[in-house]
C-alpha cells in the first residue's frame, strides 16, 4: 500500500494512494504507518480522500495506527468518503477519532 | 414477473482474491441497477461475510473456494454465500453485539465488528449448514418510494 507524507507546521499529513483498505491490506497498511509516522509531528492526519472502501479490518488497522503513536501524539482522519464515515459511524469509532470532511477543513482546524 | 437477475462469482479463499471478486462484484450490481444508495451496504456486508469465511471457516484447514450467488429483484436483493470450511459456531448466525470501545486509547478493539456491521445493513440473514457445506443468505430490500 503506498502512503506518502508530508509535513506543515506541526502536522504531519499521511495521504493514502489506495481506493480501499480492506482485510488484504490491513497488515500491510499498519506496518507502513508505522514507518511513515515514526519521528514525526505531534499531530498527525491521515488524508483518506482516495478510500471509497473499508471494511472491519481496515478499520481495525486505523486504530493500529493511532495506538502505536502513543499517548503524546494524536491521528486525525480527513477527507472521508460518505461510505467510509458510515462504517466510522455504526461502529461508534467517529467519537474516538476527530473526522473532517477535507484536509482543508483537517489544516485549518489546528488551532484547537 | 420475472426471476431476478443472476450474478456468480467463486473465487479461491484468500484475502486479495476475496478483494479482487468483492470489488469486482460490487461492480456488476452497480451495472445491474442495484441503486447507489445500497450499493455501500451491499459492499460492507459482503465483505465482511466473505472475510469471516477466510478467517474462520477455513482457518486451520486447507482453504477452498467461496462461492458468491448474486440475485436482484426490483426490490430487494439476495446474495448467497456458500464455502466448505468449518460451521459458524453452535451452527447458527452470531449475534453481532459490538466491540465494547473501552475506555482508554489502549483498550479500543481492533476487530470484532463483522457481524455486527452485517446485522446492521441487512434486513434478514439465514445460515443453513448441509453437506459440509456452509450457506449464508444475506438479504437486502429496498422498496421503492410511493
Amino acid at each position: 500500500m503506498a502512503l506518502t507524507s508530508s509535513t506543515t507546521d506541526a502536522t504531519q499529513i499521511i495521504k493514502v494512494h489506495s481506493d480501499r483498505i480492506d482485510a488484504a491490506m490491513a497488515i500491510q497498511f499498519k506496518e507502513d504507518m508505522r514507518n511513515q509516522a515514526e519521528g514525526g509531528a505531534t499531530r498527525v492526519v491521515l488524508d483518506l480522500t482516495s478510500v471509497e472502501f473499508i471494511d472491519s479490518s481496515g478499520l481495525g488497522a486505523i486504530v493500529a495506527a493511532m495506538k502505536q503513536l502513543g499517548n503524546d501524539r494524536r491521528l486525525d482522519l480527513a477527507g472521508l468518503h460518505p461510505f467510509v464515515e458510515k462504517v466510522f459511524r455504526l461502529t461508534r469509532m467517529d467519537t474516538v477519532f476527530k473526522l473532517y470532511p477535507t484536509l482543508d477543513d483537517a489544516l485549518s482546524a489546528t488551532a484547537d | 414477473m420475472h426471476n431476478g437477475k443472476c450474478l456468480d462469482l467463486s473465487f479461491a479463499a484468500t484475502e486479495s482474491e476475496a478483494s479482487a471478486g468483492i470489488a469486482q462484484l460490487s461492480q456488476r450490481l452497480s451495472a445491474q441497477g442495484l441503486p447507489t444508495h445500497k450499493a455501500g451496504d451491499v459492499k460492507i456486508a459482503l465483505a465482511e461475510a466473505i472475510n469471516n469465511v477466510i478467517e474462520h471457516a477455513y482457518a486451520d484447514i486447507t482453504p477452498a473456494k467461496v462461492k458468491v450467488r448474486c440475485r436482484l429483484h426490483q426490490n430487494w436483493l439476495e446474495i448467497l454465500i456458500s464455502d466448505t470450511g468449518n460451521p459458524l459456531p453452535g451452527f447458527r448466525v452470531p449475534d453481532g453485539i459490538p466491540a465494547s470501545l473501552g475506555s482508554t486509547i489502549d483498550e479500543l478493539p481492533e476487530g470484532g465488528f463483522g457481524w455486527f456491521l452485517i446485522h446492521e445493513l441487512t434486513s434478514d440473514i439465514r445460515y443453513e449448514r448441509s453437506n459440509g457445506c456452509n450457506r449464508l443468505s444475506l438479504r437486502f430490500d429496498f422498496p421503492k418510494p410511493s
